[in-house]
């Protein structure tokens, strides 16, 4: 079903949105000069820590809230005049706000009878939706019959039986429980590249963002710190906000050594230079920090002329892996995380001294 | 002791449980019993009792009272019984009466407790205190206050007429709108109340979902905001119609002779040396009746509503 290629039209086009709440000196500031483009046929995540202006600016496409200042385009046609119910754009609450009062099936008609399609249409659409949801058989029960997994489902078919050009998804999965929540992030996936409808989904937990997103736009206090491809946002922070919220990471205190087209040589106190990828621009004689993700970085047995030194604080046995807690002899604290492979590899135990390694390629420079 | 924990839990320590449960519910039943159902008990049974005289009962069983309410045998009771109408039209007149003061009291209370559901939490309560204050208000002098208000020279016909809206004054006062606005009046907490209970407990992510699948402002209100809310507009609508049903002060003092009511003519009976005991306790009984007849009809109506799930 899906048609269209990603990328080949723009879907949302948000264009310096303000949003203030309240007036005066109570008032918040939610969204502070927001411009982002969302495609058409895209997965697109928001994804920052609770409070970050995330449920506004989904409220702000919706059509619940009023911009302070800025544009929103839907579709090459501006539409803050256009109350939510002209808009062709559903949403799937938080809290799910299932009608009580109607079944399962009349929750899923509803759109389309407000717009006025025929009896046998509506009734043809509202049953696929429920197959394509995997509830065939609920189509009479009430919404307090349901349990969480089956009422989000629900509010997933009643928002795309419209056929909505946009589906906005405001964390959806996040009163799911951890295996009801892993599968229904692959279906989720699934349901959008089949109906190529472009979906705004929006999240605090960046393990959902990193695996079900065509892109992501990291946000952070009302305002937008990156945007970009799971693969990009992890790999390529842009600062220490972005390298932190998403996936664990190392912070180290470096000076810049040498500027080199796209890469920098950093010197880690007296230690030899690491070349990083950077993330804006930067002098010789800098001062900054490197990140460094602890599956980057590998844990030894000291030998002479090792400078990344220092001592093993404690192991911790994750299962998969086996994180290892470095005091580095410069006072920093470094975690490492190294696979389990079939007999503990790490040779090092708590208390010992150990040399830090970090992976060619892995240290990327953040100047702010 | 495990039974004790458990009270379901079966043997002698549920039996304790279940003897000291009863006596923790005596006094609420005994306070229901004596206040609750011993009046209408006694009611119950005057009303199959003669009349005395000079008021008051003979302890003879008679069903002369339910006769009199429904059959006219003429003025020596030798007649033929025809049907006897005037009570029966009072008794309908008091119907209608209650039930345009009831959609009178739905009509403004229904956006009145929205309005106050809507506000900031901190600012809710002020608004529920200014409905109530009225009410402070003893119910006899309201409803003069309320006569002194719509009468051909109170101050409503001055003013309208002070600002040229009409040349001669609204004749109100005992009229039926005079006991109907009196009802309204009287009663209106008792519509805005629940209402705003269920108001304020709606979840309005509805409203918004509503609105977010095309449906229009009125659409919203009418197929998702009343349904939900419903439960607190029908304890509205019993608690405006009942007792409007069987008052007595307003139809008295605002009505005339053409609006006289149910609850007057039960009120002339208990009143006096004139009045008539038994036929007073008939239109009670007859007036109970009515009233859960109406009720039992909602109740099953809507639990079959709930069984066909909808
Ligand atoms: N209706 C509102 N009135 C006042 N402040 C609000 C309102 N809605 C949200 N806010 C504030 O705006 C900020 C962003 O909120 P929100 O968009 O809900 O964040 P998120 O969804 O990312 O958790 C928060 O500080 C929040 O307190
Ligand atoms: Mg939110």
């Amino acid at each position: 079903m899906g048609v269209n290629e990603p990328g080949s039209s723009t879907a949302v086009a948000i264009t310096n949105i303000v949003k203030r709440y309240g007036i005066g000196d109570a008032s918040v500031l939610a969204l502070n000069d927001v411009s982002l483009e969302i495609q058409d046929n895209e997965f697109f995540t928001l994804l920052g820590p609770s409070g970050c202006g995330k449920t506004t600016l989904l409220r702000i496409i919706a059509g619940f809230e009023q911009v302070t200042a800025g544009v929103v385009h839907l579709y090459g046609e501006e539409i803050e005049q256009l109350p939510a119910n002209k808009r062709p754009v559903n949403t799937v609450f938080q809290q799910y706000a299932l009608f009580p009062h109607m079944s399962v099936l009349e929750n899923i008609a509803f759109g389309l009878r407000m717009l006025g399609k025929g009896k046998a249409e509506i009734e043809s659409r509202a049953k696929q939706m429920l197959d394509l949801v995997q509830l065939g058989g609920f189509a009479d029960r009430r919404p307090a019959q349901l349990s969480g997994g089956q009422q989000q489902r629900v509010a997933l078919a009643r928002a795309l039986a419209p056929a909505p050009k946009v589906l906005l998804l405001d964390e959806p999965l996040s009163a799911l429980d951890l295996k009801l929540r892993q599968a229904m992030r692959v279906e989720l996936k699934q349901i959008q590249e089949d109906t190529g409808i472009t979906f705004v989904f929006v999240t605090h937990d960046q393990e959902e963002a990193l695996t079900m997103s065509d892109r992501i736009a990291v946000m952070s206090s009302g305002e937008l710190q990156q945007i970009g491809t799971a693969h990009e946002v992890y790999e390529e922070p842009r600062n220490k906000f972005v390298a932190g919220f998403i996936g664990e990471t190392n912070l180290l205190d470096v000076t810049v050594e040498e500027v080199r087209a796209d890469a920098a040589m950093c010197r880690v106190g007296d230690g030899a230079p690491i070349a990083c990828s950077v993330a804006g621009n930067t002098t010789k004689g800098a001062r900054g920090h490197i990140s460094i993700r602890p599956e980057r970085m590998s844990v030894s047995k000291p030998k002479r002329g090792d400078k990344l030194t220092g001592i093993v604080d404690r192991l911790v046995y994750l299962g998969t892996d086996t994180q290892c807690l470095l005091h580095l002899d410069n006072g920093t604290e470094i975690t490492v995380r190294a696979q389990n492979a079939h007999e503990s590899t790490l040779g090092v135990g708590p208390g010992d001294r150990a040399a830090l390694n970090i992976d060619a390629g892995a240290a990327r420079l953040l100047v702010d | 002791m495990a039974g004790a924990l458990n009270p379901g839990g079966g043997g002698a320590a549920s039996g304790v449980f279940g003897a000291l449960r009863g006596w923790l519910l005596a006094p609420s039943l005994i306070v229901i019993g004596f206040f609750l159902l011993a009046p209408v008990c006694m009611m119950l049974i005057y009303s199959f009792l003669t009349k005395d005289f000079r008021g008051g009962v003979i302890w003879e069983f008679s069903l002369a009272a339910y006769d009199q309410f429904i059959f006219d045998r003429g003025l020596f009771g030798d007649e033929p019984p025809k049907i006897e109408w005037i009570y029966i039209t009072i008794f309908w007149r008091s119907i209608w009466q209650a039930a345009i003061a009831t959609i009178l009291c739905l009509v403004i209370g229904f956006p009145t407790a929205y309005f106050i559901a809507t506000r900031p939490a901190a600012t809710r309560t002020v608004w529920l205190f200014l409905v109530t204050i009225p009410y402070w208000v003893n119910l006899l002098i309201r409803t003069v206050s309320m006569k002194f208000l719509i009468r051909d020279t109170g101050p409503l016909n001055e003013w309208l007429i002070q600002f040229g809206v009409i040349d001669t004054p609204i004749h109100v006062i005992n009229t039926n709108i005079a006991v109907q606005l009196g009802l309204f009046y009287s009663y209106l907490p008792f519509m805005v109340l629940p209402i705003y209970a269920s108001v304020e407990r709606y979840n309005f992510a509805l409203s918004e979902a509503a609105r977010d699948l095309y449906a229009s402002r009125w659409t919203t209100l009418r197929e998702v905001l009343l349904p939900t809310v419903k439960p607190g507009i029908v304890a509205g609508c019993i608690l405006v119609f009942v007792p409007s049903l069987g008052a007595f002060l307003a139809p008295d003092l605002l009505g005339g002779a053409k609006t006289f009511m149910i609850g007057s003519l039960i009120e002339e009976q208990f009143k006096g040396n004139a009045g008539n005991w038994p036929f007073g306790a008939a239109a009670s009984m007859i007036l109970l009746t009515v009233v859960l007849i109406v009720l039992m009809i909602y109740a099953r109506q809507q639990s079959r509503a709930e069984e066909r799930g909808h």
